[in-house]
């Protein structure tokens, strides 16, 4: 209290603060305009602003001699993907790969969730947590560079398989669905984690005093409890796998999505045609998303 | 940690939400666009006029003083500041004498370079080291500075037949100056590839023995290489000029290349790429810049590199400055100093490829750097006018011919498509 | 199969997955002591000496530096935004409220290229009109735009957790709104503040995709590493730079775990 009426600059300062604090306090509407204005600008205006003129630039065309792009509305670049069956090839492998990810962490990520949510101490339970974590935090761009140690010709894997008489798969798709299983597989685990965490226990009993079998249950009860987490966690897997670029250029030479919009918009300068290509996976996870919250994957995070 | 995923599900949860609620026409904004947005506003479409600089440019006829800065974007090895082999540092001494501080940006492809250049309206860097794919381009979209070459004191010493080349010289107007040039050879390695290729059918041959091995450069350019090789296996197809293809022809091309991809194990577009490939046994025989044959070959893999039969493709770079440059008199400082006689030495010698200015041999003969040696120039051929016309340098292909064929021809951006296809 | 055996089974299940996780980064942590250049295995020989090269290359500790500013700026524009963000939808009802949400999560839910493209034109026609051209400031944009929903997620969800009877008994007892604020609302949210920009800082140091399109010539530690682990020369350099970095995500993984007070709390909100 004494701070309003003693003099010095603090004094005012905090005067100055106490009025400016109460005049906003009888001005909610005020209060509301300062707090939305900054964030909304920036995501409302700029972020939204250069999406809008982005996917309006997928109707503009590239003109081939001067490689400047002309700003007149036309669907030439839908017609070109829905014409050419590369393209067509390209989205439904990307598709493909993303969805055989997406499985392959499911499956690697159960065991270890189980594992943590219903039968390690709780001691060993943080520190799987923090061993799941870890990796996560690691660097993506190390993690990809590990690979492509480990797959190359002279590299560590085939090197093991050479003692056996083997050779790794090199760098094709398999290594692409590889390295993004390895990559995204910690955003399946922590959802699934915590899925399994949630089924009460005594559900479990309950099904085994009913008769039964250990594998029973896990069948008939747990995986069913626990499949809206799972469908939570292919959220990350599938659209993760879906928008990258990088990995696929990194341990192979094969197209996704992503390569094409980057070399379209990167190397060639054809920003309505990647514009154009772009809006796929946008819809793809689109219909996905929809699907998910049918599965109720949403209440399970 | 949890809540990154966290953030992201609530995201996927509220596009979901955003889908759904489409019917309902919302104020805030989707994030699908479903709806085409509603063309061009009410304004008539200023039907791209790209504005070049009007007709006849008066080319810049001066050097002022430096502006402190110069930002260029750079094929690998063209810019050095000593980091990767001491010896080679043309960077430091152009600081300190023209105080201009340098930054590069390395561009794999010359459909990157001419999308680099272009940033922010030509202003973000002010030149390049352009091959003919790229220079023309830049040329006709109005990109480039006219410059008056008499500006540059060595420019008299450059090789004659590269003095005003069409890659750089238009209606007479000089947009640039040579830097050097060389053909994309064919490299392989010893140890597998035991019998030396003398035909780019090794990298054609769709049962080849190094299946999974082969390599080719990933970009519609590559078409060329596929096309000059067509030249001499099916002379009935007529190919005169690998860049300038009837649908025919190119589609001949095209076919081949898609039989190569079934040997391709990687392609390659960087440089750094190619390098990591070869040294570790991934990839065994393609076509390879000498920049990557003098790396590879100083780490000691057992590599050899050399011109098939047929002649190469190859590329003749030039130094340009862009038109809307922010720092116009360093980059022309930058053009002088890149054709002097001692600048041309180093990068000749480090790259590997024949120096635009011949002065350069004369040094190199006398006082060969650490990758140099005497009879350098000769091996490159520096002054062949013969050699050179077994090269068919790197220009963009356009529906004009360029001879009695007329309009017939198929665009670069047809090309981009089909190398698109090609790569599958 | 008895249920001892499951459990046998199952606890090997888990280790394999566990050892799948690891490897890749024991390998890295392996090649950091390599002392040869080549990346063959098995390797034949160690050494510290890339230790030294790597502290001695000034582009690595340039790329560092870019990473450090770039991720502290993009936090900072985050922390403002999210919390004032979180504050408007948490405290007043108004038109478009839900939109909010949606908005905010966009620029991380969509593939990083979208952004990175939308971005990149957005920068290309402001620097025609006078705006920044590609730099730390133009990196700071873009990192902010896609970290803001992490600290907003965070503050809004314990907002939420926070009884609005508090704010009310601290006004009754006669503080004013600012004081009500520092002495009250400030602590009770100040772990969700660290929480979040713990996040929007290591989502911003290790960005890739959006960097590429909004850094122009400069280069942050992945740029560095995207373009020289390629390189003969530089590789070993790399190596050396990729084992730093996994040792430096101890540090938010320590924090994660202390704020999450471990296991509990993953997935509630």
């Amino acid at each position: 209290m004494s701070a309003a009426t003693s003099a010095g600059p603090g004094g005012t300062l905090t005067g100055l603060r106490r009025g400016v604090a109460s005049a906003l306090h009888r001005r909610p509407r005020l209060q509301l305009g300062l707090l939305l204005t900054p964030p909304l600008a920036w995501l409302g205006v700029i972020y939204l602003g250069s999406l809008a003129v982005l996917f309006l630039s997928a109707f503009w065309r590239l003109d081939p001699d001067t490689t400047q792009i002309v700003q007149e509305p036309s669907l030439v670049n839908f017609e070109t993907l829905a014409n050419t069956e590369v393209y067509r090839v390209i989205a439904l492998r990307t598709i493909g790969i993303a969805a055989a990810v997406t499985i392959t962490d499911a499956a690697l990520a159960f065991p270890l969730a189980y594992y943590m949510a219903r039968v390690a101490s709780p001691r060993v339970r943080n520190l799987l947590f923090i061993a799941v974590l870890m990796p996560l935090w690691s660097s993506y761009l190390v993690r990809v560079y590990s690979w492509r140690i480990i797959l190359s010709e002279e590299g560590p894997l085939n090197w093991l398989l050479g003692l056996v008489g083997l050779s790794g798969p090199g760098f094709g798709e398999i290594s692409i669905w590889l390295v993004f299983s390895y990559i995204w597989l910690p955003y399946m685990i922590l959802p699934v984690y915590a899925g399994l965490e949630r089924i009460p226990a005594s559900l479990l009993e309950a099904s085994g005093d009913l008769g039964a079998h250990g594998l029973t249950t896990l069948r008939r009860v747990v995986v069913p409890l626990a499949f809206p987490a799972i469908v939570a966690g292919s959220i990350f897997t599938f659209s993760l796998t879906l928008g990258d670029y990088i990995t696929p250029q990194l341990v192979s030479s094969t197209q996704f999505i992503g390569n094409v919009v980057y070399s379209n918009v990167g190397v060639a300068g054809n920003l309505p045609f990647a514009a154009a290509f772009a809006t796929v996976p946008v819809m793809v996870m689109a219909v996905y998303l929809i699907g998910a919250r049918r599965l109720g994957a949403f209440e399970a995070l | 940690m949890t809540r990154r995923f966290l953030s992201l599900a609530a995201a996927a949860m509220l596009i979901a939400a955003a889908c759904q609620a489409q019917a309902t026409p919302t104020v805030g904004p989707t994030a699908t666009p479903t709806a085409p947005p509603a063309a061009t506003p009410t304004a008539p479409p200023a039907t791209a006029t790209p504005e070049p600089t009007p007709a006849g440019p008066t080319p810049i006829a001066s050097i002022g003083a430096g502006e402190g800065e110069l930002n260029i974007i750079i094929w690998p090895g063209y810019a050095e500041e000593g980091l990767n082999e001491p010896a080679y540092d043309w960077i430091h001494p152009f600081e300190t004498e023209t105080g201009c501080q340098v930054t590069t940006k390395e561009a794999a492809t010359s459909d990157e370079m001419v999308q680099l250049l272009r940033q922010g309206g030509g202003t973000v860097y002010d030149g390049l080291s352009a091959s003919g794919d790229a220079s023309n381009r830049l040329i006709e979209g109005g990109d480039l500075a006219a410059v008056d070459p008499s500006i540059f004191p060595d420019f008299n010493d450059i090789w004659p037949p590269l003095q005003s080349p069409a890659h750089n010289t238009v209606d007479g107007v000089h947009y640039g100056v040579s830097h050097g040039w060389g053909a994309n050879l064919l490299m392989w390695n010893t140890d597998v590839v035991t019998t030396a290729p003398d035909s780019w059918s090794v990298v054609f041959d769709a049962n080849s023995p190094y299946k999974g091995k082969v390599t080719a450069y990933d970009s519609p350019i590559y078409i060329a290489d596929a096309a000059l090789y067509l030249s001499f296996a099916r002379p009935d197809l007529g190919i005169t000029d690998p860049y300038e293809l009837t649908q025919a022809q190119l589609d001949a091309s095209v076919e081949i290349l898609k039989d190569q991809k079934t040997v391709v194990g990687k392609y390659w577009s960087y440089y750094g790429d190619q390098i990591t490939d070869f040294e570790n046994g991934d990839s065994v025989l393609g076509t390879t810049w000498p920049y990557q044959v003098t790396v590879l070959k100083g780490e000691e893999v057992p590599i050899e590199a050399g011109l098939p039969r047929e002649g190469a493709t190859g590329w003749a770079d030039s130094w340009m400055m862009s038109a809307n440059a922010k720092h116009p008199n360093c980059m022309l400082m930058w053009m002088a100093w890149m054709i002097t006689p001692e600048t041309q030495q180093q990068v000749a010698e480090y790259f590997g490829e024949a120096p635009a200015n011949i002065k350069a041999c004369d040094l190199i003969e006398t006082s060969p750097g650490p990758w140099g040696y005497q009879g350098f120039c000769a091996d490159q051929h520096a002054s062949d006018p013969d050699y050179a016309a077994r090269i068919k340098f790197w220009k963009t292909p356009s529906t004009d011919c360029g001879d009695a064929r007329g309009k017939t021809c198929t665009d670069y951006s047809v090309w981009t498509q089909k190398w698109a296809e090609i790569k599958g | 199969m008895g249920a001892h055996a499951g459990r046998i089974v199952l606890r090997l299940a888990a280790g394999g997955v566990l050892v799948f996780l690891y490897i890749p980064l024991a390998i890295i942590v392996l090649y950091a002591f390599n002392d040869a250049k080549s990346q063959s295995w098995p390797i034949e020989a160690f050494s510290l000496r890339w230790f030294g090269v790597a502290l001695g290359n000034a582009k690595v500790r340039d790329a560092f530096l870019l990473s450090f500013q770039a991720a502290l700026g993009a936090t900072t524009i985050a922390l403002l935004l999210g919390s004032a963000a979180a504050f408007a939808v948490h405290r007043f009802r108004f038109f478009g409220r839900d939109t909010i949400s949606f908005l905010v999560v966009l620029p991380l839910a969509l593939p990083g290229i979208v952004t990175g493209m939308a971005l990149n034109s957005a920068i290309n026609f402001g620097i025609e009109r006078g705006g920044p051209s590609f730099g730390l400031i133009t990196i700071i944009v873009g990192h902010a735009t896609f970290c803001i929903v992490v600290v907003y997620n965070n503050v809004i969800a314990r907002l939420r957790r926070i009884p609005r009877s508090m704010e009310e008994a601290s006004m009754d007892l006669g503080a004013d709104s600012w004081q009500t604020f520092r002495y009250v609302t400030l602590p009770a949210i100040a772990t969700a503040l660290v929480a979040g920009g713990l996040l929007a800082f290591a989502l911003s140091w290790d960005e890739i995709i959006v960097t590429t399109f909004t850094a122009g010539t400069d280069e942050t530690l992945p740029v560095w590493i995207f373009s020289n682990f390629r390189l003969p020369n530089f590789r070993p350099v790399v190596n050396v730079v990729a084992l730093f970095l996994i040792l430096l995500s101890a540090i938010p993984v320590y924090a994660a775990a202390r704020l999450t007070g471990g296991s509990g709390q993953v997935g509630t909100r």
